[in-house]
Formats: structure tokens, sequence, C-alpha cells
């Protein structure tokens, strides 16, 4: 047949040339694609800055320092625990990667206390104003995109309780990691756009 | 390889519910593949329906056919389709059908994404076009979206389009965008990934190649539209405020944040058209690719530049003038990449053995329609001559002369090259021509008039106009090509149907093509190959069938 005559009869490397896997070239499609999305809340906002016609303006914010030292912290825990995942060491495993999930939870709680007090205490939603309107927009997909990493997290934790999450599963992990880093670092940009330089 | 063998039919085959049941749950790139160019095809007739719909509108000056707002919604829903339901699935799917069995894979590098991918995308174009049925809602304020493909706010925001018809359009294309998005990370991944032994990149077919920089255009520009129309559906539903002016918001915003992705979107409507082209054309001159390193060149560079051109939609706002001359520069620079294909296809014909195959037709037309329309694009990357004819039928006739007469020609002569290989039967030479010729007259004859009637000053997008203009001759031809196109796309139905039931057995070969898609069997098993191809130059064919003068020596 034609596709015998083609080959030299061994099995096929699959991409021999190119240094990436699949799951990390389509995890790094997906992070391109959501920092594309990202920049577009960033630039409204930027854009937005002083611009709002009446108040509450952006001086009613607090930095959430506590907050945001949970989650940066949280991608060095996730990184020891991939760590530990590829040595075997399973216990340690899982002890890290709850850690992770723990500061991530804890990094939603102070963005939820933080827009409750938003809403309650200062009368500020997502229709009061354009303030309104571009912070909770960036922040709000921001944590969304927590949560959903967070779902990540315990998908996989729940897998390492009821089987064993080996070392030959580290890339797949690790895939969840790269996306954690991928929303920490865009915490950084949102934290620089909102707390920073918009206040 | 016996063990690959599929088992046995049963001498029945099988039943209805079993193959629809097949269809549903296929991770096959090419039964997606096939799906999606089935669907795109749809939901060109539906296109082509309403653009003869307002053909019909405009043939005679003062013409009641239609209402002001059936209009409206005719022009907005046949730009949304053509773009968004027609043009990328279109490609796309043809990206999805070709690009393993190019690059000597199994599949697409996620199959379980592929069919999600098309079903979103599916599933949107159901919203978009549920919005006739639905839109009305509770308030009974209009049906389908009215306001134009680019929807600008702040016509778009609540004040000023009351109902649901505009969530219909956000929400319709925010699904089918997912949908494309998923399957441009899934086809790029392929291409880095999954090629076979020997394909270097440097290999690749340049199809292969256009679908590479495409998905990378879509991975970087379908975020910004999907951010836009989530601004646009918080102001409507949350009553926030970023295209309201009132409220210090910006309705421009839209428009950048509109264009930054729709301009790559051109280009990722034009670049896989350019592949086809890049296909067929070597093939049916019997000469290998004239400059392909480049033509890749070129379409990196293209694909660059794409981003930085937006604001060349924007002239008639009033941005500040060197703001303007960047945007225009930019413009003009992009001429530079595309003249360098146009004339590698151009040296790629001379001298050869040229095969007027109804592919070859379709291809040579798309050159020469696509340089039309784009010399009217550098006309209209001109600052002053843009203001003179913006949003003016001249404007329409541009876009139709890249996407029309090139695109779409080029999707033509795709199907006409690859419909052997997905089927096993050959369409009808003599229906093609019959095709080709009454879609040639007929699209010149319908966009030729409207450069004039748009440089005497008709504008785009009214749903009639006056007597006594000087616009009437041109208007009228125009909606007489119309009727020749019409029959061209009844010509080529009549020509799958035909082909379909009793057309000539194709084999695995007919064209004596190059790529390793000709070396399997037409239609190509589930698995694609049996054993997995190893090659070792661009035209791993052509060595096959030449020992004695392989490739790689020249390459």
């Amino acid at each position: 047949m034609s596709e015998t005559a083609l080959s030299s009869g061994s099995a096929c490397v699959q991409g021999q040339d190119f240094p990436l896997s699949r799951r990390q070239v389509g995890m790094l499609g997906l992070i391109a694609s959501e920092s594309a999305f990202f920049a577009c809340f960033v630039v409204a906002y930027l854009l937005y800055i002083g611009r709002s016609r009446t108040g509450p303006y952006p001086d009613v914010l607090e930095v959430p320092y506590v907050a945001t030292v949970c989650l940066l912290s949280s991608s060095a825990t996730i990184t020891l625990a991939l760590r530990a995942l590829r040595e075997g060491r399973s216990r340690v495993f899982l002890v890290w990667w709850t850690l992770t999930v723990a500061l991530g939870v804890a990094f939603l709680v102070g963005t939820a206390l933080e827009w409750h007090r938003l809403i309650v205490r200062e009368g500020l939603t997502i229709s009061t104003n354009l303030f309104g309107t571009s912070f909770y927009s960036l922040v709000g997909f921001h944590a969304a995109h927590v949560t959903v990493g967070l779902l990540l997290l315990v998908t996989v934790a729940a897998i390492a309780l009821r089987a064993r999450v080996e070392p030959a599963h580290a890339e797949r992990v690790e895939m969840v990691t790269w996306y954690w880093h991928f929303v920490d670092a865009v915490w950084v940009v949102v934290f620089t756009t909102v707390y920073w330089v918009g206040r | 390889m016996a063990s690959l063998e599929l088992p046995a039919r049963s001498s029945i085959g099988p039943s209805l519910g079993e193959r629809l049941h097949g269809w549903t749950t296929t991770v096959d790139h090419k039964r997606l593949g096939l799906l999606y160019i089935g669907t795109a095809l749809v939901f060109f007739l539906l296109a082509g329906l309403e653009s003869t719909a307002m053909r019909a509108q405009l043939v005679r000056p003062e013409s009641k056919l239609l209402s002001p707002e059936v209009y409206d919604r005719l022009f907005t829903m046949h730009g949304t389709t053509m773009i968004f339901l027609f043009g990328m699935p279109m490609l796309f799917g043809f990206g999805n059908y070709l690009v393993p069995l190019m690059i000597g894979a199994r599949d697409l590098a996620f199959p379980r994404l592929n069919a999600l991918g098309y079903w979103l995308f599916l599933f949107g174009g159901m919203i978009l076009y549920f919005s006739y049925l639905g839109g009305e809602g509770v308030v009974g304020a209009g049906t389908a979206p009215s306001a134009g493909w680019f929807a600008y706010a702040p016509l778009t925001g609540h004040a000023f389009s009351r109902g649901h018809s505009i969530d219909y359009w956000i929400l319709g294309l925010l699904v089918s965008g997912f949908g494309t998005l998923a399957t441009a990370v899934n086809l790029a991944t392929t291409l880095l990934t999954e090629r076979c032994r020997g394909m270097s990149l440097r290999r690749m077919p340049i199809f292969a190649w256009m679908i590479l920089v495409t998905s990378f255009l879509a991975i970087f520009a379908l975020p910004p539209l999907t951010a836009a129309q989530i601004m646009l559906l918080f102001d409507r539903t949350l009553s926030a405020h970023f295209f309201d002016v009132l409220q210090g918001g910006s309705a421009l915003l839209w428009q950048h944040l509109f264009w930054f992705f729709g301009h790559p979107e051109v280009y990722i409507l034009v670049l896989p058209a350019f592949g086809f082209i890049s296909e067929i054309v070597p093939v049916f001159s019997r000469k290998v690719i004239f400059g392909y390193s480049l033509m890749v060149a070129a379409t990196v560079a293209i694909g660059f530049i794409s981003f930085g051109v937006w604001a060349h939609h924007m002239f008639a706002v009033g941005l500040s003038a060197p703001l303007n001359a960047v945007f225009s520069g930019a413009s003009f620079l992009i001429a530079v990449p595309t003249g360098i294909k146009v004339f590698n296809w151009l040296a790629t014909m001379t001298g050869g053995r040229i095969r007027f195959a109804t592919p070859m037709l379709f291809c040579i037309a798309f050159v020469a329609q696509f340089v039309f329309g784009g010399l009217t694009g550098v006309m209209l990357a001109t600052v002053p001559f843009d203001w003179q004819v913006t949003d003016s039928y001249f404007v329409v006739a541009h876009f139709h002369y890249v996407l029309g007469g090139g695109t779409l020609f080029a999707v033509m002569a795709a199907l006409y090259y690859w419909f052997p290989k997905m089927t096993g039967r050959m369409l009808s030479e003599r229906l093609g021509r019959w095709h080709f010729w009454l879609f040639v007259v007929g699209f010149n004859l319908t966009f030729l008039p409207m450069h004039v009637s748009g440089l005497l000053g008709m504008p785009r997008r009214i749903y009639t106009y006056p007597a006594g203009l000087g616009w009437e001759p041109w208007n009228l031809a125009a909606s007489a090509g119309v009727l020749l196109q019409a029959a061209g796309v009844v010509v080529l139905l009549v020509n799958i149907a035909r082909a379909l039931r009793s057309g000539e057995e194709a084999g695995p070969d007919p064209w004596d093509a190059w790529t390793l898609e000709w070396s399997t069997s037409s239609p190509p098993p589930p698995y694609n190959f049996a054993v997995r191809p190893e090659v070792s130059s661009r035209r791993p064919l052509w060595d096959r069938k030449h020992p004695e003068d392989p490739d790689g020596r020249h390459e």
C-alpha cells in the first residue's frame, strides 16, 4: 500500500524537533489567550482612571496586603508540592498541595471581605459609577480565575486522596501549576494597576 | 497492520440511529472537519439568501420591498454570518480535516477538545439565529440584531437597542468564539508537536504553515472581542458603564477593542485561503512552489503587522493626525509581504505546464480578484481618500473583493481540489466549469459596479435610495450579478449531490499531487495512516514517484 512505501517501518516519534510536549503547548495557548483577555480589562481600567463622574472614588480601596501575600506564597508552595511529587514523596506532596489550596481560599476570602465592605459600607457596585464598573470587572475576572484554579487544585487533591498520584502524573499536575502561576502573575498586574497606579 | 483494520461491516450497514450517534459523538478530525464544512455551507446559504433579499430591495430606487428595520437586520446577520459562521468555521474545518493528514499525524493533539470546539460553534450559531424567534422577548422591540456586524457603541447600548437582539449577538459570538479559540489552540499544538518523523517545520506544507500562523492570530485576536463583548454584556445587563459616555465611559474603546480583533480577523480569514492557493497552484502548474521560505516569512510578517493596523478602520473617527499617519503607514507596509505572495504564485505558474481544471480556475480568479481588492485596500489606507469614501459602497466593494473574490473563491478551489479526498468521488468537471464561470461573471457584475456607486457617493447600509443620483444602473447591475452567483451555488449543490450519488471513483491521488494526504486512501481510514509516514523533503509523494530524483537534494 502507498503509505507503507512511504514509511521506513519504525513508529514515529512525535514532535521530535519541538522542545515542548503537547500538554505544554496547549496550556501555553490557553495562557496566551487569557493574557490577551486580561490585557483588555487592564487597558480599560487604565483608560478610565480618574474619569468617573461620581463617587465613590478609588481612595476607598484598602491595599489587600494579606491576600496578596497568601496568593504569591501559594506559587512557592505549589512548586514545592510538584517537586515532592517528582521525587515520589506523595505525603509531602499532599501537604504542600493542601496548603496551596488553603492559601488560595484565603485569598478569595480576602476578596469577599473587601467586596462586602465596598458594597455595604461604601455603596460601590458595578453600576454605581465608571470606577465600580472597571474595578469589579477586572478584579472579579481575576477572582473567577482563582476560583477555577482552586477547582483544578481540589480535583487533583481529591484524586490524590482516593488513589495515588505518582511521579508519572507529574506532567499533568505540572500543567495545573502553570495555570496557577499564571493566575498569580495576573494578580501582580492587577495589583499594580488597581492598588498602585490607580489609587 | 491487520490489527488496525476495522471490524467487517454487517451486510445491512449501520442504521440511521447508529450513524447519527456516530456523527454526534465523533472525535475524528476528518468527521469533525466535514461537520464544520457542511455546517459552514448551510450558514453560507443563509447569508446568501440574506444578501439576495438586500439586493432585491436595492434593485430600483425607493423600493418598498423591505422595511428599514428588516433591511438593517439582514445586513447585520449577513455580515456576522459570513465572518463568524461561514468564513472561520469553513477555514478551520479544512484545517481540521487536512492538518493531521498533511503532517502525517493520526488526529489533532486534543481530539475531544476538537469535538467541543465544533459543538460550541454550532451552538453559538444557533443562538444567533434563534434571535429571529426569541429576540422579540417581552418588550417586543425587534428580533434579530440590527446594529451591523461591528456593533458600534453606543448604538448597541440599552438606550438604543432595546429588547434582546444584541444580547443574542453577544452570546452567539461569545460561545462560538470559545469554540474557535479551542480549535486554534488545538491546531497550533498539533502542528508544533504531532508532526511525523522528518516533517520539520521547514518541510511543512504551506497550508499547514498558514493554519499555524492563523491559529496564533486567533489566540491573540479573539480574546479582545470576547472582552469587549463581555463589557457590552455588563453594560446591558448589569448597568455597567464601559461604553456609557454620560458616566465618563468611552464609545471609542469599543472601536479600538473590536478592530484590534477585527483586523487580524481579516488575516484569519485570508491566510488559510493563501494556503489553499499555495497547495493547488503548484500541483496544477506541475512545479514546486516558488520561494517557499519567503512565502512562510511573508506570512509571519503579515501575522505581526496585522496587529498594528487596526485603527485604519477608524480614520473617520477623528484620531490625531500623527496616529492616523502611523496606522496608514503600517497598512501600506502590509502590502509588501502580500505582494511577495502574489508574485510567488505568478512565478510558480510561469513556465509551468498548467492544467486548467476547476480548482486551478478558481485559483487564477482568486489571484486576479484578490489583487484588485488589495489595490483598493492600498487606496483606502490613504487617509484623505478614506475620508472621501468611508462608509460608502466603495468600501463594500473593497472588502467583498478581498473576502469574496479572495477567500470565497479559494474555498471553492479547495472544495473542488479536496472533495475527492474527502468523499472518494470526483466532482464533475463540466458542472465545475459552469459553476466557475457563473461565479466569476456574477461576482464581478455584483461588486465591480459598487466601486462606482461608492465613488458617486452612495452610502453603505441604506435600505433605499432616491432616484436621479446616477446610482440606478450600478445597483441594477449589482443585483443582476446576484442571480448569476445564486445559479452558480445551485450548480455547485447539484454537482455535490450528483458526485456523492454517482461520481467517478477518485482513487487515492487523482491530481498527481505531492503532499501526504494523497498517500492514503480516499476517504482516508479513521486512523489516517496504517503506519505513520516518514518524509525527507517538502514533497514526500514526489520522492516516492521519482526515487531517481528526490526533492531533498534541491531544498
